[in-house]
C-alpha cells in the first residue's frame, strides 16, 4: 500500500484547501527566468502542514503564501540563498527538504560515504586475508607411495 | 453467517500454523519422518482456511453486507463492483488479511514443491515460515478482527475513500504483497538453514526462484504504484520519496542485492554468510516497511486507522523476527564453513561491488527515512529530509553500480581480464557516447543532466545486448562465422542469460525513461473555452466545460482538443473534478494522451464560475518507459525463471498455481 499513505496525505491537502492546484496561474511571475527561480526554491521547502510535500506540490494555504512570499523576495531582487535564509529564519530548519550540514546531519549526509567506505575497506581487508597456500606437488617418497597403491595387485 | 464461518477459518489457520510450526521442529528433535511430514498438510490447510477467511470478507463486501462492521466504513451500495472486490484490502483490516493469504500462499508452495528442497531443510523452513503466519493471523485476531458484526446494521456504508477507488488499488497491492511476503520465503530459507547449520549450493539453487518470484513481483508492485500515484495525484510527479515509497523500495534494493549474492553461491559456493545476512534483511525491511505503513510510525494522521495497540503489537513482532534472527545469525553464521576463492577482477568481485553499492543505497534510504524521528526522540530537534536529499545522496550512488553492471557481465568468473572485457564493451561505450553528444547536441541549451542519464541508459540497454551476442558469437576457434549459426546459438543460451539481459536492459530503459523528464514542459493558465494554452510541442484547446455523472460521483469535467504546435489534430483529452457525495469528497481526475511512450498529462484546477478553468498542461516525454523499464525487468525475472536449471530442481508444479495476474510470458 505504498501510495495510499501519500495519496491520502494529498486527500487531506486537498480537502484543506478545495480543489485547486498547487501553483496558481495568478502566482506566476511575469519573468520566466524569476518564475523558474521561485520553481527551484520551491521544491526545495517543506509544506509545513503536510507530509512530506514540497510548497511546489501542495494545494494547503500555507503553501500558497510561502510560495507568494517566496516571489515577493525574488521581486525585491533577493538572491536564492537570500530567500532560503529568510524562510528559514521565519520557520525553522524544518522547512527545508534538504537539510543542512552541520553537526546534527553528519551522520545522515555521510551515511553513503560510511557505507561505501566501510563496506570498501572490510572488503579491502578480506582480499588482503593471506589465501591458504596451494597444496604442493607429492613429494618423491608420497608419489612412489600412490604407484604402490594403485598398483597393488 | 458465511462471516461466522470466515472468522472461525481465520482462527483454525492460527491453530494450523501453530501446528505447522511446532512439529518439524519436534520432529528433528525425535527423528521423526512421520511428524516431520505433518507440516505439509498443516500448512497445506492454513492457506485453504486463510482462502476460506479471505472469500469470506469479500463475499460480504461484494454483496454489501452492512451488518459488518469492515463492509460499514469501506463500502457503499452505489460503488462500482470493482471497488467493492478491491475494497476488500482498501482498508487496515482486510490488508493484513490480504498480507496473510500471500504468506500462507507461500507456504503452501513451499509444502508442494516435494523434489525442490532436501526434506530437512523444507521442514524447517516451514516451520520457520509458520512462525510468520501464526504471529500475524494472532495480530488480526486481536488488533485488526476484519470480520466484527455492527448492531444495528446501517443501512449505507460510508464508502470507500474516492482517491482508492480507482484500477490501481485492484493490482497494486496484492503486486506489492506477493513481492514484499515472497521474501518471507527466502527468510524461512535462511532460518531453517541456520538451525540446520549446514548452507551450501543446494540451499541457494533452492532459494532463488522464490527470490526471483518475489524480485519480480516486487518490481511491477513498486511501477504500478508509482504510475498510480503519477496519474491520480495529479502533479504529475512519479517518485516523492515518501516514507512509505522508501519502505517498499528498501526491501527492493535488499532483495537485488540478495539475488545477485545468491548467483555467486550458488555457481562458486562463495559469499555464504552474506547471503544469508541478506536474507534475513531483506525480509526484515520487507517487516519495518509493514509496520511503518501500519503503525502509524512516520504517518501520524494519513494511515488508514492509526491504533497505538496495533504499533506496539508490530513493534513486539518487528523486535521478535528482526532481533531473533540477526542474534541467530551472530550464533549459527561463523559455523558456516566458508567456500569459493576468487580474484578482485573476476565476475564474483563485480558482484561483490554490485552488493556493496545496493547495501549502501539501501542504508542511505534507511537513514533519511528514519533520521528525523530518531533526531527529534533524542535531541527534540525537528528537520526534514526530502526527494533533495536522496537525489543528491542516491543517484551517485546509483550511476556507479549501473555502469559496472554491462561490466561485471562481460568479466569471468573466479579470474577476469578488466582489458579484454573492456574491449567487449567497447562497441557499447561508443554507441552509448555518440547517443549522448549527439542528444547534448541537439538540445544544445537545455538540461545538461538529461543526455548525460540517455547515454548512461543507453549504455545499460546495448551492453545487455552486447552480452548476449558476444555469446551467442563464441570466442576463439569456436567463433561463429555467420549470423544463422550465432542466431542459432543465442537462441541456445540458457534462459538465465536471456533473462539476465533483459533485467539489466530494463534498468537502462528506466534510466531513459528518467532522464527524459528532464526535457519535460509545463503550461499553466486560466482559460476559457475556445482559448489555448501550450507546454512543449502541443497546444490543448478548451471546447468546454460540463458536468457528468458517474456512479458513485458528479463530475465536471473540461474537454480539451490536443493539436500539435503546426496545427495537426492529436486527440481530445478530458480532465474533470469528482465530486464523491457518499464522503464528500472531491478528486482530481486527470487526462492523460499517449504518443508513443510520452504523454501529455492534463489536469483541472479551480473552475470560475464565468466558464473559466485553471488548468496544467505537462508534456511529458517517454515517460512510460519509466514504467515500462520496470515490466521488462519483472519480465527478466520471469524468463529466468523458466530457464532449465530451475525447472529440474525447482517447484514448476508450484509455480503454475500463482495467481492469475502473476508476471506475464511465464
Amino acid at each position: 500500500m505504498t501510495r495510499l499513505r501519500a495519496l491520502l496525505a494529498a486527500l487531506t491537502l486537498c480537502l484543506a484547501a478545495g480543489p485547486a492546484l498547487a501553483v496558481q496561474p495568478d502566482e506566476v511571475m511575469r519573468d520566466p527566468a524569476q518564475e523558474r527561480r521561485a520553481r527551484e526554491i520551491s521544491e526545495g521547502l517543506r509544506c509545513l502542514v503536510c507530509q512530506n510535500q514540497s510548497i511546489d506540490d501542495s494545494d494547503a494555504p500555507l503553501a500558497r503564501d510561502l510560495r507568494v512570499l517566496v516571489r515577493d523576495r525574488l521581486r525585491e531582487g533577493d538572491s536564492n540563498g537570500q530567500v532560503v535564509e529568510y524562510v528559514v529564519q521565519r520557520y525553522g530548519e524544518f522547512v527545508l527538504l534538504r537539510p543542512v550540514f552541520g553537526p546534527h546531519t553528519w551522520l545522515l549526509w555521510l551515511t553513503p560515504l560510511l557505507a561505501v567506505g566501510l563496506g570498501g575497506f572490510g572488503l579491502w581487508r578480506l582480499a588482503r586475508r593471506p589465501v591458504p597456500p596451494r597444496p604442493q606437488g607429492l613429494s618423491e617418497a608420497e608419489s612412489a607411495q600412490v604407484e604402490a597403491l594403485l598398483h597393488r595387485k | 453467517m458465511l462471516v461466522e464461518v470466515g472468522h472461525f477459518a481465520l482462527a483454525l489457520a492460527l491453530a494450523l500454523s501453530l501446528v505447522q510450526a511446532v512439529m518439524p521442529i519436534w520432529a528433528a528433535r525425535s527423528g521423526d519422518g512421520a511428524l516431520r511430514e505433518a507440516a505439509v498438510p498443516a500448512a497445506l490447510g492454513a492457506f485453504a482456511c486463510l482462502l476460506l477467511a479471505f472469500g469470506a470478507l469479500t463475499y460480504a463486501h461484494a454483496t454489501s453486507d452492512f451488518s459488518v462492521q469492515n463492509v460499514v466504513e469501506n463500502s457503499h451500495t452505489a460503488k462500482p463492483f470493482l471497488y467493492k472486490l478491491s475494497g476488500v484490502w482498501g482498508n487496515h483490516e482486510g490488508s493484513m488479511l490480504l498480507w496473510v493469504l500471500i504468506l500462507s500462499l507461500f507456504g503452501a508452495l513451499v509444502a508442494v514443491a516435494r523434489n525442490a528442497v532436501p526434506p530437512t531443510l523444507r521442514a524447517n523452513t516451514l516451520a520457520v515460515q509458520a512462525t510468520i503466519t501464526f504471529v500475524f493471523v494472532l495480530f488480526i485476531i486481536t488488533t485488526s478482527n476484519p470480520f466484527s458484526r455492527v448492531a444495528p446494521a446501517p443501512m449505507e456504508g460510508n464508502d470507500l475513500n474516492p482517491l482508492l477507488q480507482d484500477f490501481g488499488l485492484a493490482v497494486h497491492p496484492p503486486l506489492l504483497y506477493l513481492g514484499y511476503v515472497g521474501f518471507s520465503i527466502t527468510f524461512a530459507f535462511a532460518i531453517a538453514a541456520l538451525i540446520d547449520g549446514r548452507i551450501d549450493a543446494v540451499w541457494a539453487r533452492a532459494v532463488r526462484p522464490w527470490t526471483l518470484t518475489a524480485w519480480s513481483f516486487l518490481t511491477l508492485g513498486i511501477a504500478m504504484g508509482s504510475y498510480w500515484a503519477y496519474y491520480e495525484l495529479g502533479w504529475g510527479g512519479w517518485w516523492f520519496w515518501d516514507p512509505v515509497e522508501n519502505a517498499s523500495l528498501m526491501p527492493w534494493i535488499a532483495g537485488t542485492a540478495l539475488l545477485h549474492s545468491t548467483v555467486v553461491m550458488e555457481k562458486r559456493d562463495a559469499l555464504k554468510v552474506w547471503t544469508v545476512l541478506l536474507a534475513i534483511l531483506t525480509f526484515s525491511l520487507s517487516l519495518l516497511g509493514t509496520f511503518i505503513v501500519r503503525s502509524g510510525l512516520l504517518t501520524s494522521v494519513h494511515t488508514f486507522a492509526t491504533d497505538p495497540t496495533r504499533g506496539v503489537f508490530i513493534l513486539a513482532i518487528l523486535v521478535l523476527f528482526i532481533g531473533g534472527s540477526l542474534t541467530l545469525f551472530a550464533w549459527r553464521a561463523p559455523m558456516l564453513r566458508q567456500g569459493g576463492l576468487f580474484a578482485p577482477i573476476s565476475r564474483e568481485g563485480a558482484l561483490v561491488m554490485n552488493n556493496l553499492f545496493l547495501v549502501a543505497a539501501c542504508a542511505t534510504v534507511f537513514v533519511g527515512t528514519l533520521y528525523p524521528l530518531l533526531l527529534e526522540m533524542l535531541t527534540g530537534e525537528k528537520i526534514s529530509v526530502g526527494p533533495p536529499f536522496f537525489n543528491w545522496t542516491f543517484v551517485p550512488l546509483a550511476v556507479p553500480l549501473l555502469l559496472i553492471v554491462p561490466f561485471g557481465q562481460a568479466l569471468a568468473w573466479k579470474r577476469g581480464d578488466a582489458y579484454a572485457a573492456a574491449q567487449r564493451l567497447l562497441v557499447a561505450f561508443a554507441l552509448a557516447l555518440a547517443v549522448g553528444v549527439a542528444t547534448l547536441a541537439l538540445t544544445w541549451g537545455g538540461p545538461a543532466m538529461a543526455p548525460i542519464g540517455l547515454a548512461l541508459g543507453a549504455y545499460l540497454v546495448i551492453g545487455s545486448a552486447m552480452e548476449i551476442v558476444s555469446r551467442a558469437r563464441g570466442y576463439g576457434g569456436s567463433r561463429s562465422r555467420d549470423v544463422a549459426t550465432t542466431w542459432r546459438r543465442a537462441v541456445g543460451l540458457p534462459r538465465s542469460a536471456w533473462g539476465t539481459a533483459l533485467a539489466h536492459a530494463g534498468v537502462g530503459v528506466v534510466v531513459i525513461g528518467i532522464a527524459a523528464q528532464g526535457w519535460a514542459t509545463e503550461g499553466l493558465a486560466t482559460i476559457k473555452p475556445g482559448e489555448s494554452l501550450a507546454s512543449g510541442p502541443y497546444v490543448a484547446t478548451l471546447d468546454r466545460v460540463g458536468p457528468r455523472t458517474g456512479e458513485n460521483y458528479e463530475e465536471t469535467t473540461a474537454f480539451l482538443t490536443l493539436r500539435t504546435r503546426a496545427g495537426d489534430w492529436v486527440g481530445p483529452v478530458e480532465t474533470g473534478k469528482r465530486f464523491y457525495p457518499s464522503r464528500k469528497m472531491t478528486v482530481t481526475e486527470s487526462g492523460l494522451k499517449t504518443v508513443g511512450v510520452s504523454q501529455i498529462y492534463a489536469s483541472l484546477g479551480e473552475v470560475v464560475p464565468g466558464g473559466a478553468i485553471g488548468l496544467r498542461l505537462y508534456y511529458k516525454p517517454l515517460v512510460l518507459l519509466i514504467w515500462l523499464g520496470a515490466v521488462v525487468m519483472a519480465l527478466g525475472g520471469a524468463v529466468s525463471l523458466t530457464d532449465r536449471r530451475m525447472r529440474v530442481g525447482a517447484p514448476a508444479k508450484a509455480r503454475a498455481k500463482l495467481p492469475p495476474h502473476a508476471v506475464p510470458a511465464e
